[in-house]
Formats: structure tokens, C-alpha cells, sequence
């Protein structure tokens, strides 16, 4: 399945939510947000939010800022 | 007896409290290890944060709040970078899902050159996320007739530029700061352009309710030493504001008396 993450074209098998996406890449989802089509997913969804080709994902974090 | 002990003198914003009125940035600093050290130094209660995509080639790099802790600052997530309303709309949203808060930094920039805001954008975004329940403090112009147009929208707090961001050229516009912070019923905080200490000094002895700065602090040489002299610096500035300063005079008038003269 090829999705969108953070602009890049990206291949997953065996990942069917956001959950399982987060774990794949390597992230701790209590330092995250999520956006799935533009949507905000809130964290006590993503195990029930499924990802479908072609979607487009955005994580963000907070970094250091002014 | 202690004389240098200073009376409980907070501020609230947003029907949350503080006694520093020092806001750091976090951004510029050569790692988070040094940001936070500079933090602590200067006192801060709030920090500013940024939202962006998160390392997907190297999840494991250093994250911001494992240095700078969120159960130790009030993090203030910002929209730097937006010139749009949606876009800082988005931003804003995510950051809330991100950390749970609401009182949040609005900025819509205009050029690229200035990063001057665009008030007619910031105006109009700050009425959606009041609408959305956040709690919007405002980077916005001097210009003490849209600082009146963002109170009268919801703003939490205004926050007029002193000079451009990460100009360090000092507080250019003392008349029109002063004008703002007499009309204002919320905190007014100086955002961007100060320094060094004295600018600092200078914003808080305009009656200005805090200070908010990054780069003064994060290049400067020593960024601990200078969290250190800023936190002083906005304490001055304050204490000589509650003080209230003596009249100017053209000409000299002698501090010693001059009776019994020999």
C-alpha cells in the first residue's frame, strides 16, 4: 500500500491503521499529532483509523521555536 | 530584614497566572541541552514552541520535550512560518491535538524580508480560533488601532513587534507601545526586536506586562549568562515601572542641599 507521509511517497505492507503506522516509523505516539486527509485523527483514534492507498499523512511534533 | 526581596507582583492571561514575565523562545540554540539550561536561567514559566513534521529518516534524533519539559514550562505553540490564516488555523489545530492546550501564539507573516505581520490575515484568524475556543495571544504591528480591532476580537494578549524579528535593533517604537499598553485590558507584551538587557529594561519600564524574546538569548555568546541578564533586566524594568520614574528636567538641580554651605 503506498501512502503520502509528510510529502514523501511511502510503501507499507501489513500496516492497517494509525497506530501500526506510528509504531512502524519508529514513533511515540504521545509526542505526536496527527492529520490524515487533512483531517486532525485524535490520538484515541488511531488504532481505530484505518489508512487506505493514496492517503496523504501528516505527523508533526513540536521543535523549538520563536 | 531582605530589601531585595520583590512583593507577589504576577500577571494572568488567559485566566492563568505567572509570576516571571520573561517568555523564552526555543528555536536558534546550537542544541536543547543549552536551550534548557537557558531557560532555567532566565526564569521562565512559558516557553514558545514550534509545530512542525516530525524526522521520519531518523525518528531517534533528539526531541524538544525531552530537554524542555512540558510538565515544567507552559509551552505557547506559535504559527511561525504561516502567512496565511488557514494555514496558522492548521497549525494551531494540530498543536492542540499535540499537547492538549489552547492558549496558543498567533502570528500571520507578510514579506519574507520584514516578517512583518499581516494584520488584516491575523485579524481574521483570530476570530476563527476564538470561535474554536482557543485562548490567542497576538504577535501583531504597533499600531494601537488594530491592537484595539484584536481586543475587541478575543484576543488573550497583545504582542507588538519592538523591532523586526531577530533584528536585535532595540525597542523602535516607544510612543506607539505605550499608547497600546494604556488602552489595553489585557497583557500587552513586546514580541520581537529586543538585544540586549537595556531593550528589555526599556519594554517593561513602558508598562508593559512581559517580554517576549529568542535570539537576544539564543546567539548571544553566552546564552546562559545572557537568560540570566534578561530575567534581571525585565525584573528592572518592572520594578522601576511600579516605582514610577521622576520628572525630566532641562537643567541641573543639586542633590546636596545647599544650605550650610562652608
Amino acid at each position: 500500500m503506498n501512502i503520502v507521509v509528510n510529502g514523501e511517497q511511502r510503501g507499507f505492507e501489513g500496516v492497517g491503521d494509525l497506530a501500526a503506522l506510528v509504531v512502524a516509523l519508529g514513533l511515540d505516539q504521545r509526542k505526536v499529532a496527527i492529520e490524515r486527509n487533512l483531517e486532525i485523527v485524535p490520538r484515541s483514534a488511531y488504532l481505530t483509523t484505518a489508512i487506505a492507498e493514496g492517503d496523504r499523512i501528516e505527523i508533526v511534533h513540536f521543535i523549538g521555536g520563536g | 530584614m531582605n530589601a531585595h526581596t520583590l512583593p507577589d507582583d504576577s500577571w494572568t492571561v488567559a485566566g492563568r497566572t505567572f509570576r516571571s514575565r520573561l517568555i523564552v523562545g526555543t528555536g536558534k540554540y546550537k542544541d536543547y541541552a543549552t536551550n534548557a539550561a537557558a531557560a532555567e536561567a532566565a526564569g521562565a514559566e512559558i516557553v514558545t514552541v514550534a509545530v512542525r513534521r516530525v524526522n521520519l529518516s531518523d525518528p531517534s534524533q533528539p526531541m524538544l520535550v525531552d530537554y524542555v519539559k512540558p510538565d515544567r514550562f507552559t509551552f505557547l505553540p506559535n504559527t511561525a512560518g504561516c502567512f496565511t490564516g488557514e494555514d496558522a488555523m492548521r497549525t494551531l489545530r494540530l498543536a492542540r491535538e499535540a499537547g492538549g492546550w489552547t492558549l496558543v501564539k498567533l502570528e500571520v507573516l507578510s514579506d519574507p524580508k520584514t516578517l512583518y505581520p499581516d494584520m488584516e490575515e491575523t485579524l481574521r484568524a483570530l476570530k476563527l480560533l476564538v470561535a474554536e475556543g482557543f485562548d490567542v495571544m497576538v504577535y501583531c504591528s504597533d499600531d494601537p488601532v488594530y491592537a484595539r480591532k484584536l481586543e475587541d476580537a478575543g484576543a488573550v494578549a497583545i504582542m507588538p513587534l519592538g523591532a523586526p524579528i531577530g533584528s536585535g535593533l532595540g525597542i523602535q517604537n516607544k510612543v506607539n507601545l505605550r499608547i497600546i499598553v494604556e488602552q489595553a485590558k489585557v497583557p500587552v507584551l513586546v514580541d520581537a526586536g529586543v538585544g540586549t538587557a537595556s531593550d528589555a529594561t526599556v519594554g517593561m519600564e513602558l508598562g508593559c506586562d512581559a517580554i517576549l524574546m529568542n535570539t537576544a538569548i539564543a546567539e548571544a555568546k553566552d546564552p546562559i549568562r545572557m537568560a540570566r541578564a534578561m530575567k534581571h533586566a525585565v525584573i528592572a524594568g518592572r520594578e522601576a515601572y511600579l516605582a514610577g520614574r521622576m520628572q525630566r528636567r532641562l537643567y541641573a538641580d543639586p542633590s546636596s542641599p545647599l544650605g550650610g554651605l562652608i
